[in-house]
């Protein structure tokens, strides 16, 4: 799974095969950050205006 | 008690009614679970499963599942991607029905491994060249996408929805949703495919060994096709039988209508690719491995030509043409005919694919192995049944699924009231002529 795994190989079908999941991931989990950033952002602004 | 949690303006049984269907269904879960204790505590003796059926029940029961769960991600692809707008009504309804399904394939996986401590290795020490192994991957970051599409309608609860932050959070989801459901349409291509890929590179097992494209197997992209076009006849069924039990129209004619005649089309080409392929497999790859078809058919009391016709024709061909054809789309009757016959279509060719390929005798001193399931296994089978059933009922009463569900029947009710009224004012008038 992680290139210090003990079984891990350089080669095509690791690179393919890991490359393709964690791509998948990252994109799963960098939307996930955004939406989470930007609504705590939005919450904060509209705490801020009833002030 | 509840009331605060159900959705403004939205009409809900009793919650004693609704407490007393959950728990007549929780006796159903209680027995799974039994069952599933039962074979976690003494193993996988509990099964019927031998030397000959490594897969058997739960993998057809996954193989189903996530076939009917293809409606999900195509619904979704169809909707953020190609932009079909009317498919709003819909899509959350399909996610959830997505999400019951990826949920319970995990869970029947968990169920299956036997060794559920060792359930990480899978992910820690992959086999990269083992389609399963890709299955196990594109499942769970799958489920992770369709759970993401779930969380805006969890967070637009009535009460949920007044906390500033899920309000925003439930918002900014809808906003980038495109960019989840292109992931979630990439790894269903690859999982669903790599399903029907496992059957397809088994060189050993003649009956289901396919030529392919490169790497990849015919029966690669025949599971994807077929999941893609199954899946929303599922959604419509599900939605058919849930207006069905509460009594109301949850999605408008024209979506359903769309949806049907988008599913129709997909599984007319699936079907015409799928002849094809058995035509050539029964013709060049089956002489050319020193078979011949009678071979995959005779000599057992249950597997004949008979399965072929039901699957191809009457579950594909049938469905298909009464699917693509307007008279017979806008038929209610027979289009839920339709949907009910493609529903059957796709879990019987994943039975086929898994259970019949295990029960051909592939060596000469062979015989037919069938197998009959132990009741722990049908049970921790219906369990995932049972839990959907108790999902989409809290979610029904909980959450705003279906966003026409106001208009179609509060439009109902003002017809009702307005035909009462002209009752009315007819009964009055002729009161007052007789008086006259």
């Amino acid at each position: 799974m992680f290139p210090f795994s003990f079984e891990w190989v350089w080669d095509a079908g690791h690179l393919i095969f890991f490359g393709g999941f964690w791509y998948a991931v990252s994109i799963l989990g960098a939307g996930m950050t955004y939406v989470i950033l930007k609504a705590a952002y939005e919450t904060m602004c509209d705490g801020e205006e009833h002030h | 008690m509840d009331s605060a949690l159900i959705p403004e303006g939205a009409k809900r049984c009793s919650f004693p009614k609704f407490y007393a269907g959950i728990a007549l269904v929780g006796a159903v879960v209680l027995w799974g679970v039994f069952a599933w204790i039962l074979i976690y505590w003494k193993g996988l003796n509990q099964t019927n499963m031998n030397d000959y059926y490594g897969f058997a029940l739960w993998i057809w029961a996954d193989l189903a599942i996530i076939a009917v769960g293809g409606g999900a991600f195509f619904t979704g692809l169809l909707k953020y991607i190609f932009k079909i707008d009317e498919l709003k009504n819909i899509i959350n309804f399909a996610v959830i029905i997505g999400f019951i399904c990826y949920s319970s394939a995990l869970l029947i996986l968990a169920i299956d491994i036997g060794q559920p401590l060792r359930g990480w290795f899978i992910f820690w020490h992959a086999n990269v060249h083992s389609m399963l192994t890709e299955v196990a991957f594109c499942l769970s970051a799958y489920f992770a996408v369709l759970t993401i599409e779930f969380i805006p309608n969890i967070l637009e609860n009535r009460q949920a929805n007044k906390v500033p932050f899920f309000r925003h959070l439930a918002h900014n989801m809808h906003g980038v949703m495109a960019v989840f459901a292109a992931a979630g349409a990439f790894l269903s291509f690859f999982h669903q495919g790599s399903l029907g890929g496992v059957a397809g590179v088994m060189f050993g097992r003649p009956f289901a060994v396919r030529e392919g494209l490169f790497i990849w197997p015919w029966t690669f992209f025949l599971f994807t096709w077929s999941a893609a076009a199954f899946g929303p006849c599922f959604t419509l069924l599900v939605t058919k039988i849930t207006e069905v039990i509460t009594g109301k129209k949850l999605v408008s004619d024209k979506t359903v209508h769309l949806l049907a005649k988008i599913s129709g089309w997909m599984i007319s080409t699936y079907i015409i690719a799928k002849i094809i392929d058995t035509i050539y497999w029964a013709t060049v790859t089956v002489p050319s491995l020193g078979f011949e078809l009678s071979h995959f058919y005779s000599n057992n009391s249950f597997y004949g030509y008979s399965i072929l016709f039901i699957e191809i024709i009457l579950c594909g061909v049938v469905p298909g043409a009464i699917l693509i054809m307007k008279s017979t789309r806008e038929n209610p009757t027979l289009r839920l005919v339709a949907i009910i016959l493609g529903t059957i279509g796709v879990c019987l060719n994943r039975w086929v694919m898994v259970l019949q390929v295990m029960a051909v005798p592939v060596m000469s001193f062979d015989t037919w192995a069938l197998y009959i399931p132990s009741w722990q296994e049908v049970a921790t089978t219906i369990l995932p049944i049972a839990y959907g059933i108790i999902l989409i009922a809290v979610t029904y009463r909980y959450l705003p699924v279906f966003p026409q569900e106001h208009e179609l029947n509060h439009a109902n009710e003002a017809d009702t009231v307005k035909k009462e009224v002209l009752t009315e004012d007819a009964i009055i008038k002729e009161a007052v002529a007789a008086t006259e």
